[in-house]
C-alpha cells in the first residue's frame, strides 16, 4: 500500500494511487502550511483562564488541548491568520510581525 | 436455455443473475424498459440489490460513484441525453478508477429530439476514459454486460464499462438468444473485491481528492496506461466466456476478410445487415469483407491496421456526425490507425443511419460499387459523405 | 431481400390497438418452436392512434439482417381505416397476401389497395375480441389469421405453445387467458381468404 508520506512532487507516475485515492485518514498532518505565515500568534499561559474559546474558531486546529487545558501553538499547522487573538477574552494571545516560531 | 428476448429484456436478465449491489435507475426511452424489468425483479425479491430511484440521470451516476466508492457493485442504464447529463458524473467514475457497469442504448442526442438509433450519444462520451463495448444484436447486449465486470473490475484496470447497444434495433426488437445458467453467470462474474474502499473500517480511505497540477498529470497517466491495458483484458475475459459460453469475441470481428480487397469498418446492428450484403457480393466473386468493431475504447487502432493491411480500398460506416467537418469519430480513428502501414488502402467516410434512417442491403451493395469503382480508377472522389438523406440530386 | 426461407411479415397498426405485441407474441411462439426470429417495432411519435409499423421475420437459419422490411411477404393491416393514409401493399411480394381487420368480405377491399392484384384476406377482428374478450382488442384475432394465412406456423401447435405463454404473461390474471385462446380459435375458423 502507498503511503501518502510516501508520496511529493519528486514521486513518479507509477507510484501513485490510482485516481489519487488516499488509503489513510487524517493525511493534512503532514502538510507544513506553518511555512505560509508571516504573523505569528504567541501564547502567554500566564494570563490564559483555557476558557477554551479560541479552540473551535481556529480555522487550522492548530491550538492542542490535552488534560483540559490548551497548550501552545502546533506552528507546523498555524498559518498565523490572528482569529485566536481577536477572540481570546483575555491578554493571552499576541501578534508579532513575521513567521518565525518563538 | 434459450428463447427469445429483446435486447432490453437480455441485458436486464444479465443483470438479474449478476446480482449487483446498487442500481441508480432512472428512466430514459429506449433504455426504460432495463430498469423497470429489474424493478420487477426486485420487487419479486429475485434479487437483493438495493435499487435507488433518484430524480435524474446525473443523480443516478452520482448514486452508482458513490456505491461503487464504498466497495458496492453498481450499475445503471441510459440513453442520449441521459447520457448527457451523466457528464460530468462519467469523468468523475473513470479518473476515480471505479468500475461501475452502464448498460448504454444507443439513441440519438438531440437536437432536433428524436428517439430513435445512432451513436452520437456515446460517441460524445468517447473521451471520458470509460471501456465501451459495442453489440450487433441482443445476444452481444447480454454477453457483454456479463463481460463487463471482470474487464473493468480488474485491479490494473479499475475502468468503469460502457456495455452498448442499439435503441429499438436492438433493444426492442425480440430476437433468439442462448442465455447462460445464472450459478455459471455469478461464478463467471464473481464477486466484486476491492482492496480499498470506503466502508473498509481497518483502513479508511479518501476519494476522489483535489488534485493539483504536480499530481494531475501523472494520475492521467496512470488512468490512460489502464486504459491501455484494457486491451489484453478484454481479450482474456473474452477467451474465458467462450469457454462458458462457446462464444468468440475479439476486439473487432472480422467478416470475410481472409482475401478481402474491399472492406466496410462498421459498428453495431448495421453489420449484420451489411454480411448480407458481403455475402452476396462474394457470390458474385467480388472479394468484398468487413470489420465489425466491438470495442471502441480502447480503440485497436494496431489490431485494425494489421487487418486492413491487404485491403485495397475501405468505406468506414459512422452512425453519428462528429461536425469535425472531416469525418466522423470512427473514421478519424481508422484513418489515424492506418497511417503507419506502408501501403494504406483507400478510405472514405460515409455518415449514415442518423436519428434511425434505415439502411438496407442494397444499401452495401451500392457501396462496395463506390469501392470497386475508386479501387478500378484510383480516384477516390470525395472522401467524407452523408448517405440516406433526401437530395436535390436525387 | 429475403432467401426464399425466410418469411417477412410487415405489420401495420395504430398505437394502442396491440399490433407491436402481436409481432413480439408472433416472434416469441416461433422462437419457441426452434425458428430463428425477429420481431420489432418502427415507432414514430409514441402517441396513442399514431400509426405504427412492425415487423418479423422467421426462418430456419439465423437472420443478421437488421433492416426494417420494404418486400414483405404478408401484410397485416391491424386498422382499416389506416387504408386511406398508407400504402399498406407497398413492396408486398405478387404471390403474398394482405390480412385486414374488416367486417367486409375480401373481394370488397381491392378497391381500397391502390391497384394490389394478390391474394386479400379479411378478419373481423374487432367484432371477435368484442364478443369474447368484452372491448375492441384486435391484435389478437389478427395474430391468429396471420399464422392461418401465412402457415408461417403449424396452427395446432401455434396454440397450444402460445397458451403455455399466456400462462406465464397472464400469471397474475389467469382469467385472460380462456378469452384470448377463444379468441384466437374463432379467428382461424372466421378469417376469409380471397
Amino acid at each position: 500500500m502507498i503511503h501518502a508520506k510516501d508520496i511529493n512532487e519528486r514521486t513518479p507516475w507509477q507510484e501513485l494511487t490510482p485516481g489519487g485515492e488516499i488509503y489513510e485518514p487524517g493525511t493534512a498532518r503532514l502538510f507544513n502550511t506553518g511555512t505560509w505565515r508571516t504573523d505569528t500568534p504567541v501564547f502567554h499561559e500566564e494570563a490564559c483562564k483555557h476558557c477554551m474559546l479560541c479552540i473551535p474558531f481556529c480555522p487550522d486546529s492548530a491550538i492542542p488541548v490535552k488534560d483540559g487545558k490548551r497548550l501552545d501553538f502546533d506552528y507546523m499547522h498555524c498559518k498565523g491568520c490572528g482569529i485566536c487573538k481577536e477572540v481570546c477574552p483575555f491578554p493571552a494571545i499576541t501578534m508579532v510581525s513575521g513567521g518565525e516560531a518563538r | 436455455m434459450s428463447g427469445p428476448l429483446s435486447g432490453n429484456e437480455a441485458v436486464a436478465y444479465a443483470m438479474k443473475q449478476i446480482n449487483p449491489d446498487v442500481m441508480g435507475a432512472f428512466p430514459i426511452t429506449p433504455s426504460t424498459e432495463i430498469p423497470e424489468y429489474f424493478a420487477q425483479f426486485v420487487a419479486d425479491g429475485e434479487v437483493n440489490t438495493e435499487y435507488v430511484v433518484v430524480e435524474s440521470e446525473h443523480s443516478s451516476m452520482s448514486v452508482c460513484i458513490a456505491a461503487q466508492a464504498a466497495g458496492a457493485r453498481a450499475v445503471c442504464a441510459t440513453s442520449s441525453c441521459g447520457l448527457a447529463l451523466m457528464y460530468e458524473l462519467l469523468y468523475v467514475a473513470a479518473s476515480s478508477r471505479l468500475p461501475i457497469t452502464l448498460a448504454c442504448v444507443n439513441r440519438a442526442l438531440s437536437g432536433p429530439i428524436n428517439i430513435n438509433h445512432d451513436y452520437s450519444d456515446s460517441m460524445g462520451a468517447r473521451d471520458s476514459g470509460w471501456i465501451q463495448i459495442y453489440a450487433e444484436n441482443n445476444q452481444e447486449a447480454y454477453d457483454n454486460f456479463i463481460m463487463a465486470m471482470p474487464i473493468g473490475e480488474t485491479p490494473e484496470i479499475r475502468l468503469p464499462v460502457m456495455a452498448c447497444m442499439d435503441g429499438f434495433i436492438t433493444s426492442h426488437a425480440v430476437e433468439n438468444i442462448d442465455l447462460l445458467e445464472t450459478d455459471v453467470v455469478r461464478e463467471f462474474v464473481g464477486e466484486y473485491d476491492p482492496e480499498h474502499y470506503l466502508l473498509k473500517k481497518e483502513n479508511p480511505l479518501a476519494v476522489g481528492p483535489y488534485d493539483l497540477s504536480p499530481f494531475y498529470m501523472e494520475h492521467k497517466v496512470l488512468e490512460a496506461e489502464a486504459m491501455k491495458a484494457a486491451k489484453a483484458r478484454i481479450l482474456e475475459v473474452a477467451a474465458e466466456f467462450e469457454k462458458i459460453s462457446g462464444r468468440h469475441y475479439g476486439l473487432f470481428e472480422e467478416y470475410r476478410m481472409e482475401d478481402a480487397e474491399l472492406a466496410l469498418v462498421l459498428m453495431g446492428s448495421t453489420a449484420g445487415t451489411a454480411k448480407a450484403a458481403v455475402d452476396k457480393l462474394r457470390e458474385d466473386g467480388v472479394k468484398a469483407g468487413l470489420i465489425k468493431v466491438r470495442v471502441f475504447r480502447p480503440f485497436p487502432g494496431e489490431e485494425l491496421a494489421r487487418a486492413l493491411a491487404a485491403t485495397k480500398a475501405v468505406a468506414v460506416m459512422d452512425k453519428s456526425e462528429g461536425f469535425s467537418a472531416n469525418g466522423g469519430p470512427l473514421f478519424a480513428e481508422t484513418r489515424s490507425a492506418l497511417y503507419d502501414l506502408k501501403n494504406r488502402p483507400y478510405l472514405i467516410d460515409i455518415v449514415y443511419g442518423l436519428g434511425g434512417r434505415d439502411i438496407t442491403v442494397q444499401g452495401f451493395e451500392t457501396i462496395f460499387a463506390r469501392l470497386a469503382q475508386i479501387t478500378a480508377t484510383g480516384e477516390t472522389g470525395p472522401v467524407y459523405v452523408h448517405m440516406g438523406q433526401r437530395s436535390k440530386e436525387d | 431481400m429475403a432467401s426464399n426461407d425466410m418469411v417477412e411479415i410487415r405489420w401495420h397498426g395504430r398505437g394502442g390497438q396491440g399490433a407491436k405485441m402481436a409481432c413480439m407474441l408472433l416472434a416469441d411462439v416461433a422462437g419457441l418452436q426452434g425458428k430463428f426470429v425477429q420481431g420489432f417495432p418502427e415507432y414514430g411519435p409514441e402517441r396513442m392512434g399514431a400509426p405504427i409499423t412492425a415487423f418479423n421475420r422467421i426462418s430456419e437459419k439465423r437472420c443478421n439482417i437488421h433492416s426494417f422490411i420494404y418486400e414483405p411477404d404478408y401484410v397485416a393491416v391491424v386498422d382499416e381505416t389506416l387504408l386511406d393514409s398508407i400504402d399498406v401493399t407497398a413492396g408486398l411480394k405478387a404471390d403474398g397476401s394482405i390480412i385486414i381487420n374488416t367486417p367486409v368480405a375480401p373481394e370488397e377491399m381491392r378497391p381500397r389497395l391502390r391497384g394490389w392484384t394478390g391474394k386479400i384476406c379479411t378478419i373481423d377482428a374487432r367484432r371477435i375480441s368484442e364478443e369474447i374478450l368484452g372491448s375492441n382488442r384486435p391484435n389478437t384475432p389478427m395474430l391468429a389469421a396471420v399464422v392461418k394465412v401465412s402457415g408461417v406456423l403449424e396452427t395446432e401447435r401455434f396454440l397450444t405453445d402460445i397458451e403455455e405463454s399466456f400462462k406465464h404473461k397472464f400469471a397474475n390474471k389467469p382469467q385472460l387467458i380462456e378469452g384470448n385462446m377463444t379468441t384466437l380459435k374463432k379467428s382461424i375458423e372466421e378469417v376469409q381468404v380471397g
